[in-house]
């Protein structure tokens, strides 16, 4: 008899213990914010703390086995290397800060996702509920501030908010158009307990993120490409946000249509692939520029038609018929009319339109790029990658990294005259790996971006190209890199100018260079202040040497490349040209 | 196509803190002057509605409405031009309460223009009228003579013609998911 009674007190205090845990599953908001972030797989983070955040802070400390606190040296620095975790692992990228500036020193890095599609959550603490609206110390309306450029926000009172909101977030930045998300969390909400558990979010009845594909629109489009004697393909990062690179490249293969890249595009085709005819736009390749006023289709996949695409709309593709592969129903008919619209995932509408459209080749139409590509050798990148002045070309060094990385690395890049000479000359050989900052065209993007993009692609060789101004917007950032020991090949390109304003100034302002030159600091000094492996070369003769040696480092190092003063960089489309009134010089 | 003209904006949206900036936003960024703007609960329990006047080309009304619906919160956005919609603005305006005794024409003005006393007291009294622009309009200036101690005019309030079917749409979401 007695067994059975003590297994019967046992039963029943197992369900009071039961009882006890269910009701200690009661967490605060603080420890739900870092359950819901391994909810949703994150194991990394980017960050500052700061006094309304605190309570997470104090929660990351707890859990930093599971989840990793990467300290940046400034807000925007957290935004843009959660921006390149993102690119390059194809992941939502998520950074964390106080209220007040914290909040706000966010918001460059959020309106650049915003524009140029990259996925983040960004968390921000806010004082107290009851202090909400009174001016409290580092209050400020980051919400007010952050809806223009965020595809959602949110503000958490409640501790018990916390689950549904973080979930919501997540699919949101996540789903269709990517974008950045921003939850801001008063500090009440952090300490309250509640209730905690945990559902993914599956879907939002007012928000329908992928259109449902119209198979008529992709059989009109089969029959326009199939009679088109002169198409031309322009794609844009749609294409590696859709990871729709195979079907892509089925499509071109197939088709045998010419195909050019805008610059988020880049890296989703080899760059040797025989139809891949370059960049579109403001500084793309000649063929492509000049060859979209020629050809009878227009087939644009993944891409917005950005002004720096197009140049003067009245002008642009008039000739031809127009087929627009896009998600977001937005972009229709925004910049261009389209003549057929296909609105879906585009690896969906894709793998539609691959049976539907006939095996070509198109020889005497890609002739015409392959021509146009010789006047642009002969005029711009003999001069560019083979000078014959003394100083060195930025596209000198571009070949270098090119050969030491067999075209193999994730290149980050900043904005300005290094970036276009990058995007111009570096070699992909795999989709996601190109970073830069597009849309935005935010200077300092590059430095943090390289961090994150490194973390989100371990293996990878991560060279960020950067030029002294934008280096110089973000260069505390060396401390994380130091800090992390995240291997980042960091080379500066530098002209002592503020380059490509200094080029407008020359070709459009009869070289009035107001404010362009830099007096630069010793930055070989300054990596080495941060302990980092650091060298300078401005002869030809040292570069191969020098770039073979940062790649062969496994830690981070840092390369000056002293380069010409006043080089430009060509083609150049003036703003409200047309793209074929692109100059060569 | 390239005419201005007057177009009312219907938004079905959810009721957030925060989406009225979200959309109101959107025509700033485009320096788009919103003519009136009306909110309030709409015919589905939950869905609240939005009704937004502007004053632009078709083109930029569509560009509007591809905006506005792009924002998560937002259920469904439609256009529509006067000739599409029934619609109505409200007017109240306070007179002093000894013009309606003293004046005679006043009691006369109020009966032709199909205008209601809401409230009548010693110091003062006040008329609603609901109606067209013009209407409401035509009343400020028969009363204005008399001395307006305040006049205000609500935003538009339209109902379209066509079905908006924002009832099936949600019941479609339940169902898929």
């Amino acid at each position: 008899m007695l067994p059975i009674a003590s297994l019967e007190m046992k039963t029943r205090d197992q369900i009071a213990l039961q009882e006890a845990e269910s009701k200690s599953m009661k967490i605060t908001g603080a420890e739900a914010v870092i359950r819901c972030l391994l909810a949703e797989g994150v194991d990394l983070i980017y960050g500052y703390p700061g006094g309304a955040i605190m309570p997470v802070y104090d929660e990351l400390y707890k859990f930093q086995d599971q989840l990793l606190h990467v300290l940046t040296r400034h807000e925007q620095g957290a935004t843009h290397a959660a921006q390149g975790y993102a690119r390059t692992s194809g992941k939502v990228g998520v950074a964390i800060a106080t209220s007040g500036p914290g909040a706000t020193n966010l918001v460059t890095g959020i309106a650049d996702a915003q524009i140029d599609s990259t996925p983040m959550v960004c968390i921000t603490g806010q004082v107290a509920s009851h202090l909400l609206g009174s001016d409290a110390f580092q209050e400020t309306d980051i919400i007010g501030l952050s809806t223009p450029v965020t595809k959602w926000n949110y503000q958490i009172t409640k501790a018990s908010e916390i689950p549904e909101i973080f979930a919501k977030a997540f699919y949101v930045a996540k789903s269709g158009r990517p974008g950045p998300v921003l939850i801001d969390i008063t500090k009440d909400a952090q300490f309250d307990s509640f209730d905690f558990s945990y559902k993914k979010c599956l879907g939002v009845r007012s928000y329908n993120p992928v259109p449902t594909l119209d198979n008529n629109a992709v059989n009109e489009a089969a029959e326009l490409i199939n009679k088109a004697k002169k198409p031309f393909i322009v794609w844009g990062q749609g294409v590696i946000l859709g990871k729709a690179e195979e079907e892509f490249k089925d499509f071109v293969e197939k088709s045998g249509i010419p195909a050019a890249w805008t610059i988020l595009g880049l890296s989703a085709l080899p760059t040797s692939h025989p139809l891949n005819v370059g960049m579109v736009g403001m500084h793309g390749n000649y063929g492509p520029n000049i060859l979209t006023n020629e050809c009878d289709l227009l087939i644009a996949i993944g891409m917005r038609f950005d002004d720096r695409v197009t140049g003067d709309l009245n002008t642009y593709a008039k000739q031809a018929k127009i087929i627009h592969f896009e998600i977001d129903p937005a972009e229709v008919n925004k910049n261009v009319n389209a003549d057929i619209t296909i609105l879906a995932d585009c690896k969906e509408s894709l793998t539609s339109l691959i049976p539907l459209v006939e095996q070509k080749t198109h020889k005497k139409w890609i002739q015409r790029f392959d021509d146009l590509m010789k006047i642009e050798v002969k005029e711009v990148i003999d001069k560019d990658l083979r000078p014959n002045k003394e100083g060195l070309s930025m596209g000198e060094a571009i070949v270098s990294i090119n050969k030491h990385t067999q075209g193999d690395a994730v290149i980050v890049t900043d904005v300005g005259q290094h970036q276009m000479v990058t995007c111009r000359y570096a070699e992909f050989v795999r989709s996601k790996s190109n970073v830069t900052s597009g849309g935005l065209g935010t200077m300092g993007f590059a430095l943090p971006a390289a961090l994150g993009a490194k973390m989100g692609a371990p293996q990878r060789e991560v060279v960020a190209v950067i030029g002294d101004g934008g280096y110089q917007m973000t260069i505390q950032e060396l401390g994380t890199i130091f800090q992390t020991q995240a291997a980042v090949k960091i080379v500066v390109l530098n002209n002592d100018f503020l380059g490509m304003v200094r080029q407008w100034q020359q070709l459009f302002f009869d070289k009035r260079y107001a404010s362009t030159e830099m007096v630069n600091p010793d930055f070989v000094t300054i990596a080495k202040g941060y302990f980092l492996d650091a060298k300078r070369v401005d002869k030809r003769k040292d570069l191969d040497a020098a770039v073979a040696e940062m790649i062969a480092s496994d830690k981070p190092y840092f390369l000056e490349v002293c380069v010409e003063k006043e080089d430009n960089v060509f083609p150049m489309i003036p703003t409200g040209a047309s793209v074929s009134d692109i100059r060569l010089k | 196509m390239n005419k201005v003209k007057t177009y009312t904006i219907s938004i079905y949206s959810e009721n957030n803190v925060g989406l009225l900036n979200r959309i109101s936003s959107i025509f700033l960024k485009r320096h788009i002057n919103i003519e009136s703007l009306t909110t309030s609960q709409s015919e589905i329990d939950d869905v609240f509605r939005f009704i937004i006047v502007v004053k632009v080309v078709e083109e930029n009304v569509k560009k509007l409405i591809q905006q506005i619906e792009k924002q998560v919160d937002v259920i469904k956005a439609f256009y529509h031009t006067d000739e599409e919609t029934i619609f109505q603005e409200t007017a109240l305006y306070k007179v002093k309460s000894s013009a309606l005794f003293e004046e005679r024409h006043i009691q006369n003005i109020i009966k032709e223009s199909h205008a209601n006393i809401v409230t009548v007291s010693p110091e003062f009294f006040v008329i609603e009228k609901t109606g067209f622009r013009n209407e409401t309009d035509r009343l400020q200036q028969d009363l204005a003579p008399f001395g307006l101690l305040q006049f205000v005019r609500s935003g538009r309030i339209s109902v379209t013609k066509s079905k908006m079917g924002i009832s099936d749409l949600l019941s479609k979401f339940k169902k898929d998911n």
